[in-house]
Formats: structure tokens, C-alpha cells, sequence
């Protein structure tokens, strides 16, 4: 399964750069969207895929029992998803606070720094 | 004490800006007490270096990294520091009355008592380091006093030239001191005088001469960087008499001198030395002969004194060091007496130009009398002292151990130039009719001569007898920099042999060619015109432009301020980077090996691929917002599946969150437009997908290698032992790396902050749509 998914993050990591070459500036924060996605899954994936087996001990154990999946990739991805969530948040905002000031979504006339 | 001695003009000029308000319009008198006493200091070491030892006074800065701030005395630092503290004492109480009334006069103390601290503390300093630090201020406070006036656009351009020159040489002078310490193994001057190592036969030695040489070169205005000297006579006249002709230009001189029985004696060094230092004699007299300016004139008889000391040193003899010891206080001596009554006449006539002046003998009769006594020496005619270094350098010219008549012929021409000189300093302003000048002409205020007075005095002191500076203080200087016993013989009258005559000799040449100067002068300024568009200071000037037009090239290259191409180029350096070393050290495997899923779990990768490809393509913002949607619970599925519960609910409430806002948000933004052209779709195309090519393929690489078994053993056996949790993954946040936890709180509420911010707050300019 690993294997598969190596091919869907590639496909992930194509569109999202994609996306963000593009110059209409909603097509830069979807492109932002994918590449979060993106990173969240590599990591989750090169950390090994387990079924079923979540990293919770079970009631009434004072440790887990047989194999679990590994806890340390799915803290670092918890809190991933959740800055990468006030990053969008806070980039939705300045574009549309850039649109209102500059007048435009295109990124290419939005290079002047006295605008 | 030492230590004190020297960083005390430091902690005076933090004190300056009170004592102005105290002191007024005294404050030059004021100040000037520390540099008297700190001459009566040096003054008292005077007996422990008189058998020409030295004296290491140690001072441990930090002696747990071994770095020290030792000071060495030996004859040559003393005479240095003599001069310095001596000639600085007149030089303040002269400035009290030459910047009387300016307004920033209490900041022109500041940096003048900086500097004085910086250079005592380049010519005592025993570390390289130190030394280095000394030598580095000492460019910086002329920075900032040739700047003075920092309103004049000149000033600010020839305080930046002097700046780039020296700390240019500064560089390659660090560089070489480098090297020296690579050399000897040793940060200090008394360990490399001392030492036994052989400095010349490493192989580093020809690199660290060259260097060292540069620093000292552009340091003491050596021709090809001679040209920031006339230059830094934007300065106040007070700066040029102490920075420009006593002290600073000294630096090199003073490095060339302490180094030069370690690393001298060798044709690199001697030769270069003596080639350089004949140019530079030459070119000084020649170009001081043809100005006209006043302070121009004396900035390059300046430059003809540093060429005859470099000249000196690399004549390297016993008679050559005593002549460039004695040639160096005579300088000194008669040098800053002139530029302080150059500063008296720019003072009270309003007129540096020479031609502009004449007659003034009658209305300044006292500055007329001072300056006869320092032009007396600075023609090198008897009684004064410098009479005596003339003599000598012809002596020791004569008796070279290489090019002796050559060197001699050459002295000869400057000297005779320099005779020129002397009476064009001399015989224009104060002989000839009086000529209106800007300002009715006075005697210059007593402070103004007593400084020129002294000086000349002891010039005349040290002519007449010429055994009492012998004894108390060259021989040990000449001992310290040829580094072996030395017996010198100063005496004002040898006799009628070959110097004496080389002496009159120029005198006569020098007089008559001083009655032709007013008719050369248009000739050498059609010369000097043409040489000045090919000399150095030209290629200084395309240098600089040169450095400002690759500058804008590359900044325009590199900074255009298109989003798209910073991104283009991050990417492809990135993923090019990534793929190469990918490449080379592992190669690629491609597996299509997918046996190990089920059916279900293809159906989920299939709706996160449709999704992403639909919300790249889409012409609906909707569309694409929707699918952005479906990709996220695409993950959140992906998540759940394999046992992360805890992410697929995150996952599923971002999601959620993210969709509302981009339909909130985004529905106030125009519909998506077309902007780029095909080509360039294409290329973005082909630069996004080699991108996911290499994140695959790194991808697999990663699957198939494993180097170490995973470190999270450690939180799944204790997560109940220690933190009483039973969600591993919720301990590790809260518990193990709740440090990290509350870093990421502090995030999401800047972002917070940051949303509300903007849209609270109104822009001024706003461009509805």
C-alpha cells in the first residue's frame, strides 16, 4: 500500500507546485492547500502504514499489546495540519486585504513593494 | 596603568558632550590635559627601554580562550606613542579655537579622543588580533573626521574613498597577519620578534609579505593608493595635522617597522619596498610642487615623507633605520607644526589657495616666524632636526647595499622638489605685495601657535643637539626595529663630504626652480590633467562604478519581485538537487508492486488524485473549492484507515473549517482568470511534474531503506507509566512535547491576531472592485 501511495503524494506534490506557479493568487492558496496535504501524507506514508492498530492502550492495560502504529509521525502531523490551518487562515485573509488594496489577483503586478 | 593609559581617551570621549556644557569654549584647554599626562606617562618608561630592551605588560581579557590585551613597549612603540600623545595635546587645544562656535565640536572631540585611544592602542597593542581591531578603528574615526562636514557632499565622497582604501587594505592586511599567525603559531609581536622559527623559508611567507605589504601600503598612502591622502584635506585642518601627516598615515610605516626584522631582509620584501617607496618619494614632491592649495601641498609632501620612510626600511641598513627613525620625529615634528599654521592662515585670510596670499609676514608676523623655523626643517637646511634626517638618508642611500646611486639620484630630484616646495610654503604667503583676501588678515589667537611653536622649538632643539634624542630614545628605537644592537652617531655637522654637498646642491636647484614655479604652472597642470585620467584614481573611480553597476545587474537578475520565478527557481534547484544525489547514490527503482492493498483502499487513492487533478483544472472556483473539500476527507479516510484516529478527526474539522473560509473569502475575489500564456503553462507543467517524479521516486527510496528501528519505543512503553495516559499520541503532545504544544498555541493565536487585524482594520487606499 505504501508503494501506491508514493505515486498519489508524487501526483499531490505535482499539482500543488503547479497550482502555485499559476498567477491568479486563489490558484497560489489551493496550491498551498495541496502541498499541506501533501507533506502530511509523506510523512504519515514513510513512517510505515499499519491497519487496524491504533497507539491507544487498551482499558484496564498498563501497556499496549502486540504491534501499534507508531505514535511520534502521527504527533508531528497533528500538529502539521493544525499550524498549516492558521497559515491558510492568515494568507486567505492577507489576499483578499491585497486584493482590496492593489486591485488585483494578478501575482505578476503585485511585485511593486509601494503599492 | 598601561591598560588604562591607553583606553582612557576612550572613556573620555564618552564623557565629552557633559564636559562642553561644563566648559565651554575652554574645553580644548580641558581636554587636552589628558594627553599631556599621558606623554608624561611614556615619558617615565623612557629609562626601562633605554638599553634598548622591551617591556610586555600583560592584561588577560579572557583567559579561558587564551586571548589577551598585552601591551609592548619597546624604543619603536614609544616613539610612536610619544608622538601621538605630544602632538595630540597641541593638536586639541589648536582645535578648541579652529572649530570655535561649531556646532558639533563637542562630536569632533568624541571621535578625535577615539581616535588618539585607537592609535596608541595600534602602536603598544603586542596581539595581532588587538592590532588589528586598533588598526580597523583608527580607519573608521577617519572616516568619520574627514566626513566632519558631513552637509558637504566632497567631504562625504573623499571620507568614502579614504574609508574603502584602508579597510580594503585592512582586509588583505588581516589576511596576511593570518598567515603570519599561521607561520609563527604565535598572536604575538614579542613571540614573532623573539622567535627562532624561520618565517622566511615557509611556504606561506611569500603570501603573508604580499598582504602585509598591501595593508601597509594603502594605510600610508603608498603609490598606487596615494590618492585618498590629498583627498582626506576635506577633513578640519586639526584632523589632517594629527590623522594625515603625525599619526595615522604612520600606521603602515609603523607595521613595515616592527615586522621588519622578522620578515625583512628578503629581496621580496627589501626590493619591493624600495621600488615603492622611490615612486612614491618621486610622485609626492612632484605632485606637492605642482598644487597649489596649501593643505594639497603639504598632504603631498606628506606622501613624499612616507615614500622616503618606506624607502628607508627597505634600504634595511644600520644607517638606513637610523634615518627613517630620525626622518620619522622630524616629520612629525615640522609637518604638524605647518598643516596647524596652514589651518591659522585658511583661518584668518578665508583662502586655502597659495596664489590668493601674499604679504601676510606683516599682519601675522608671530605665525611667519613659526612657520620659518618647520619649513627650515622641512628643507632639511641647519640647525633644525631635519637637516640632521637629510643628511642621513642621503648617507645611508649612498653607502645601499643594491641600486646605491640610483637610489641617491632620485633622492636628490625630490629633494631638490621638496626644496621647491618649501620655499612655495614658505616665501608665497608671507613675501610678494599683499593680496585681497576673503577675510582682513590677522594674527592667529594664541592657542592656534603655541601647538606649531612647541613643535618647531623642539625641532630646533633636537637640530642643536641631536645626542639628546639619541640617548633617550632612538638608538632604542633603531635597536627595536633592526633587531640587534645598534650604536647610532647623531651629530648636525659631519663635515663637508658627498651628503653635504648632495644638500647644497639641492638647495640651489630647489631655489631656482621655486623662481620658475608661477611659470611652469600652467604646463604641469595640462600633465597633471592627463595622468590624472589614466592614474590610479581613475581605475578607484570605474572600480566603484563597476562594483555599483553589478550590483544593480544582480539585483535586477536575481530580486525582479516575480512570485513565479522565486518559486520556479527554488523549485527546480530544490527537486534538482534532491534528484541528483537521489540518482547518483541510490539510482532508481520503480516498483509497481501494489498486491498488498485492498480494493477499498485503491478507491480512496483514486478519489484523492480525481479530486486534486479536477481542483487543478477546474475553471469553477466552487468546483475547485468543493474538491478541495473531497481531497482533505480523502486524507482524513486515508488517516482513520491506518490507525490514526486522532488525525482523521483533525483532519475532518480542518477541512471543514478550511471550506467555509475559502467560500467565505473567495467569493469576494474575482472568477478565476487565465493569465499565463500556453508556453508557459507548459513549462510550469513540465517543472511541477518532474517535481512529483522526484518526490515519488525519494518516496520509494525511502520505503525500501530503513537505517534504524523507530525512536517512539520510548513513549509507547512509558505513556501510562509516567504521563497516566492511555492515547500515546495525545501524551506525546500534552506531556513528553508540551513544550512544542504551546509553541504551536502561541502560532495560532498570532495568526488570530493577524486575521483580525486585517479585517478590522481599513486600508486608506481602497481599490473596490
Amino acid at each position: 500500500m505504501e508503494t501506491l501511495m508514493a505515486y498519489v503524494i508524487g501526483i499531490l506534490f505535482a499539482a500543488s507546485i503547479y497550482m502555485m506557479l499559476r498567477r491568479s493568487i486563489v490558484k497560489l492558496v489551493i496550491g498551498l492547500i495541496i502541498l499541506s496535504n501533501a507533506a502530511n501524507l509523506l510523512i504519515f506514508v514513510v513512517s510505515g502504514l499499519t491497519r487496524g492498530s491504533p497507539p491507544l492502550i487498551p482499558d484496564g492495560a498498563g501497556e499496549v499489546t502486540g504491534v501499534v502504529a507508531d505514535p511520534l509521525p502521527q504527533a508531528l502531523i497533528l500538529t502539521a495540519i493544525v499550524i498549516a490551518f492558521s497559515v491558510l487562515a492568515f494568507a486567505v485573509v492577507l489576499i483578499r486585504r491585497a486584493y482590496e488594496v492593489v486591485g488585483t489577483d494578478d501575482l505578476d503586478e503585485m511585485k511593486d513593494t509601494d503599492t | 596603568m598601561m591598560l588604562l593609559a591607553v583606553l582612557s581617551g576612550f572613556l573620555l570621549a564618552l564623557a565629552v558632550p557633559v564636559l562642553y556644557r561644563l566648559t565651554g569654549r575652554y574645553i580644548g584647554w580641558f581636554l587636552a590635559l589628558l594627553p599631556a599626562s599621558l606623554t608624561a606617562y611614556f615619558a617615565g618608561l623612557i629609562p626601562a627601554i633605554r638599553d634598548g630592551g622591551s617591556l610586555l605588560i600583560e592584561n588577560q581579557w579572557m583567559p579561558g580562550l587564551g586571548v589577551s590585551l598585552d601591551f609592548l613597549v619597546d624604543g619603536l612603540s614609544l616613539v610612536f606613542a610619544l608622538l601621538i600623545s605630544s602632538i595630540g595635546t597641541f593638536i586639541l587645544i589648536y582645535a578648541g579655537s579652529y572649530l570655535k562656535g561649531h556646532r558639533d565640536l563637542a562630536r569632533f572631540y568624541v571621535i578625535m579622543l577615539s581616535f588618539m585611544a585607537s592609535m596608541l592602542g595600534l602602536v603598544l597593542s603586542d596581539n595581532l588580533i588587538a592590532f588589528f581591531v586598533f588598526w580597523e578603528l583608527t580607519s573608521i574615526t577617519s572616516y568619520l573626521l574627514i566626513g566632519f562636514n558631513h552637509e558637504d557632499v566632497e567631504a562625504r565622497k573623499c571620507a568614502l574613498q579614504g574609508l574603502f582604501v584602508t579597510a580594503g587594505g585592512g582586509l588583505v592586511l588581516m589576511a596576511g597577519l593570518i598567515l603570519l599567525i599561521f607561520i609563527t603559531g604565535s598572536y604575538s609581536f614579542a613571540d614573532i620578534l623573539s622567535s627562532d622559527v624561520s618565517i622566511h623559508d615557509h611556504g606561506y611567507y611569500t603570501a603573508a609579505a604580499i598582504c602585509i605589504l598591501i595593508g601597509a601600503f594603502t594605510k600610508s598612502a603608498q603609490v598606487p593608493f596615494h590618492f585618498w591622502l590629498p583627498n582626506a584635506m576635506a577633513a578640519p585642518t586639526p584632523v589632517s595635522a594629527f590623522l594625515h601627516s603625525a599619526t595615522m598615515v604612520k600606521a603602515g610605516i609603523y607595521l613595515l617597522a616592527r615586522l621588519n626584522s622578522s620578515m625583512g631582509e628578503t629581496p621580496l620584501w627589501s626590493h619591493t619596498l624600495m621600488v615603492v617607496g622611490t615612486v612614491t618619494m618621486i610622485t609626492g614632491t612632484y605632485l606637492a610642487f605642482s598644487s597649489t592649495g596649501i593643505k594639497k601641498v603639504l598632504a603631498y609632501s606628506t606622501v613624499f615623507a612616507l615614500g622616503t620612510l618606506t624607502l628607508m626600511i627597505g634600504v634595511g641598513t644600520e644607517l638606513a633605520i637610523t634615518a627613517f627613525v630620525c626622518m620619522l620625529v622630524a616629520h612629525s615634528l615640522y609637518k604638524g607644526a605647518l598643516f596647524m599654521l596652514a589651518g591659522a592662515l585658511d583661518h584668518e585670510t578665508g583662502t586655502k589657495d597659495l596664489t590668493k596670499m601674499g604679504g601676510l609676514r606683516r599682519s601675522m608676523p608671530w605665525t611667519s616666524a613659526i612657520a620659518c623655523m618647520a619649513v627650515l626643517s622641512l628643507a632639511g637646511i641647519p640647525p633644525l632636526f631635519g637637516f640632521v634626517a637629510k643628511e642621513l638618508i642621503f648617507e645611508s642611500l649612498l653607502n645601499a647595499p643594491v641600486g646605491g646611486w640610483a637610489l641617491t639620484t632620485f633622492a636628490l630630484v625630490s629633494s631638490i622638489l621638496l626644496v621647491a616646495v618649501a620655499c612655495l610654503v614658505f616665501f608665497k604667503p608671507f613675501f610678494g605685495p599683499p593680496q585681497a583676501t576673503p577675510r582682513q588678515p590677522h594674527e592667529a589667537p594664541f592657542s592656534m601657535l603655541i601647538g606649531p611653536a612647541t613643535l618647531s622649538l623642539f625641532s630646533l632643539f633636537f637640530g642643536l643637539a641631536p645626542f639628546v634624542p639619541e640617548v633617550l630614545l632612538l638608538n632604542p628605537a633603531v635597536t627595536a626595529i633592526f633587531g640587534g644592537d645598534v650604536q647610532t652617531a647623531l651629530a648636525l655637522w659631519h663635515g663637508v663630504n658627498i651628503p653635504l654637498m648632495l644638500s647644497v646642491v639641492s638647495l640651489l636647484a630647489g631655489s631656482l626652480l621655486f623662481a620658475r614655479w608661477q611659470a611652469l604652472q600652467p604646463g604641469l597642470a595640462i600633465i597633471n590633467t592627463v595622468a590624472g585620467r589614466v592614474g590610479p584614481e581613475a581605475a578607484y573611480f570605474r572600480m566603484m562604478q563597476g562594483i555599483t553597476q553589478i550590483a544593480g545587474w544582480q539585483t535586477r537578475l536575481l530580486q525582479n519581485g516575480v512570485l513565479g520565478v522565486y518559486l520556479l527557481t527554488l523549485v527546480l534547484v530544490t527537486f534538482g538537487l534532491t534528484g541528483y544525489t537521489l540518482f547518483s547514490r541510490n539510482g532508481i527503482h520503480l516498483s509497481l508492486d501494489f498486491s498488498d492493498g485492498y480494493f477499498y483502499e485503491f478507491g480512496i487513492a483514486l478519489l484523492i488524485v480525481t479530486a486534486t487533478v479536477f481542483a487543478s483544472i477546474t475553471k469553477s472556483r466552487l468546483g475547485s473549492v468543493a474538491s478541495m473539500g473531497v481531497l482533505g476527507f480523502g486524507v482524513a479516510l486515508i488517516f482513520i484507515h491506518f490507525s490514526a484516529p486522532d488525525l482523521g478527526i483533525t483532519q475532518l474539522l480542518v477541512e471543514t473549517l478550511t471550506v467555509i473560509l475559502l467560500v467565505l473569502v473567495l467569493f469576494k475575489l474575482p472568477p478565476f482568470a487565465s493569465f499565463s500564456s500556453p508556453l508557459e503553462r507548459c513549462r510550469d507543467l513540465a517543472v511541477a511534474v518532474f517535481a512529483g517524479v522526484v518526490m515519488t521516486l525519494l518516496t520509494l527510496a525511502v520505503l525500501d531503506i530503513r537505517y534504524f528501528d523507530s525512536i517512539s519505543r520510548y513513549y509507547i512503553e512509558n505513556s501510562y507509566e509516567m504521563a497516566f495516559g492511555k492515547n500515546i499520541v495525545n501524551v506525546i503532545l500534552v506531556d513528553f512535547r508540551q513544550l512544542d504544544t504551546l509553541g504551536e498555541i502561541f502560532v495560532l493565536g498570532l495568526a488570530a491576531i493577524g486575521v483580525y487585524a486585517m479585517v478590522k482594520l481599513k486600508a486608506e487606499d481602497q481599490h473596490k472592485p
